[in-house]
């Protein structure tokens, strides 16, 4: 299920000019604001533009910034947990610290503090959203490496003469694959509604660019006249995170921890 | 807890000062008259080394002087608090609804696992979670506002004022507490002192309400006291949509009036209230759970 709904989201996203029926920039002044109709079955916006193309091309901007948060938060996520489950002792504890103080900013108001200061822009929010996202992931990988670590076959590799980054690279990460990469798949999901939250705001992507979020703010605007502009959009939204949420539980399932090791 | 406070303090400042560009330009306009140029990097301190500014400035906001807004001119402090009763009021609101949903949910889907209700909650449960309150807020509008016209629009006033922000608010946290209290409640069950407590004959309203209850919750505070992060940081968001006069809106006006020392003030209260919470919570969790004074 959830499988299906993310592979149509990578269609979406890759095809969107094939899919979409319109321009998602295209104006049509004449027709601002107008309700669905057969012809655009989502309705217009205030400047005449397609929503349905809109949300198809918009599916771009929700995967960029899942894959590369994702992506560049688990890269140094990996990095540092790896280093202070590894090492241990005062470097362990400084990068804990400063996990510590990471941990202390409630939810996304580190990101809408960065964005105050950088601008709203993409590539600003991928920016702040990486620089919260390494903190989970670093803890996981931590807390994994720490208990992996003592196993047998660590201490034999060890024995052997193994240089610490060959442990960590060949032994340990390994086999601290299943959960991260349960953690990564709901971190698609955060990262996706973080955006749009940001954008949503006025702090994400700016216009013309189409981005759920974005495009839920400009709905706001017209939430007497034209609730369908909030509407669709934020379904799109729930579906991809619902999506997200579906496909992280399903991996927990097969890569469960009991049922691994009964398989070894 | 100190160090943590600094560390947050730290990384504010930082944020705030490693600006690229001058914050004088990005305040004035790159047209403004020198004189006023002069005056303003003086009324921030921007003449001084950045270290100077560092301890000069964390030593100020530690007496609560946190500087003056850029432009009404008044106590940063002063500002914030101000808007933080409607704060405090539309959280405690979200809370409300998330325990009034979650409690009787979470301990029903339990007692009768596997069935229709239970299934029925689980599904509300993974909608609440996945469903941004930046869309839940404008539907409850169109709904409830435009459609129904039960509750109005936006604004603070009368508990008429405050339920629909804080159903957009607590539905996310009534989600997670309806799971967290539904898996609590179905291992207590498996407990022995369950089946003691039915085995020497006692009502079963009695067994769920006095002694499978009470041991459940325990767990359920703690994350109580962790989402109030999410509460905080949701509330900015929440008072946005609704036009709702606490502190998570005047963040966002600051950051749209680029008022730097109030954005600065805004961050650091929230950062500052959730450690303080998340504090308080490690102490009441002592309080209801004996064992942990124990130990």
């Amino acid at each position: 299920m959830g499988a299906v709904i993310i592979l149509l989201l990578c269609l979406a996203a890759l095809f969107a000019s094939l899919f979409a029926p319109y321009s998602p920039t295209g104006q049509n002044l004449d027709e601002g604001l107008r309700g669905p109709t057969r012809e655009h079955l989502f309705g217009q916006d205030k400047l005449g533009r397609d929503i349905l193309s809109r949300i198809i091309y918009g599916s771009r901007v929700s995967l960029k910034v899942g894959i590369l948060t994702v992506g560049i938060s688990l890269f140094i996520g990996l990095i540092i947990g790896s280093i202070a489950g590894y090492c241990g002792g005062i470097i362990d504890d400084v990068i804990m610290r400063i996990i510590d103080i990471f941990m202390a900013f409630p939810g996304i108001l580190l990101a809408i503090a960065m964005m105050a200061v950088l601008g709203p822009s993409l590539n600003n929010v991928i920016l702040a959203l990486c620089l919260l996202g390494w903190v989970g992931y670093a803890r996981l990988v931590r807390g994994q490496i720490l208990s992996v670590k003592e196993f047998d076959f660590v201490t034999a590799a060890k024995a052997l003469g193994a240089r610490p980054h060959r442990i960590i690279l060949k032994h340990l990460l390994p086999n601290i694959f299943s959960p991260v990469i349960v953690q990564a798949t709901f971190g698609m999901a955060g990262a996706i509604v973080a955006e749009a939250g940001l954008s949503f705001l006025g702090l994400g992507t700016q216009p013309p660019m189409p981005s759920w979020g974005a495009m839920l703010n400009e709905g706001m605007e017209f939430i007497l006249v034209s609730p369908y502009l909030t509407i669709f959009p934020g379904l799109a939204i729930m579906i991809v995170v619902l999506g997200f949420n579906f496909l992280g539980d399903g991996i927990r399932d097969i890569l469960d921890p009991k049922f691994y090791e009964k398989g070894h | 807890m100190v160090p943590v406070i600094l560390g947050v303090y730290t990384i504010v400042f930082m944020i705030i000062h490693f600006i690229p560009g001058d914050p004088v330009d990005l305040i004035l306009g790159e047209t403004a008259r020198p004189s006023d140029r002069e005056f303003l990097r003086q009324e921030l301190g921007l003449d001084k080394p950045v270290l100077d500014q560092y301890v000069s400035s964390m030593l100020r906001a530690a007496r609560g002087d946190m500087g003056r807004s850029l432009h009404t001119n008044q106590p940063v402090l002063t500002t914030i608090l101000k808007r933080v009763p409607a704060t405090v009021e539309l959280t405690i609101g979200a809370m409300i609804v998330a325990v009034l949903i979650a409690l009787p949910l979470g301990i029903i889907a339990a007692l009768k696992q596997y069935s229709y209700f239970d299934n029925g909650s689980m599904f509300f449960a993974l909608l609440g979670i996945s469903m941004p309150n930046f869309w839940l807020g404008p539907l409850l509008i169109i709904l409830f506002s435009i459609k129904l016209g039960w509750f109005p629009v936006s604004g603070r006033g009368g508990i008429e004022y405050l339920i629909l922000p804080a159903i957009t608010l607590g539905t996310a946290l009534a989600a997670i507490l309806t799971r967290m209290i539904r898996s609590s409640l179905l291992e207590v069950k498996k407990e022995d002192y369950i089946t003691f407590a039915r085995a020497k004959g006692l009502r079963e309203v009695l067994v769920i309400g006095k002694h499978a209850l009470s041991n459940a919750l325990i767990p359920v505070v703690t994350i109580m006291g962790l989402q109030f992060g999410a509460l905080l940081s949701g509330s900015i968001i929440t008072e946005t949509i609704f036009s709702w006069p606490g502190i998570g809106r005047l963040t966002i006006q600051a950051i749209q009036t680029r008022d730097y020392p109030l954005v600065q003030g805004c961050v650091l209260v929230l950062a500052l209230s959730y450690v303080l919470i998340n504090f308080l919570t490690d102490l009441v969790y002592g309080f209801i759970d004996p064992r942990i004074r124990y130990e």
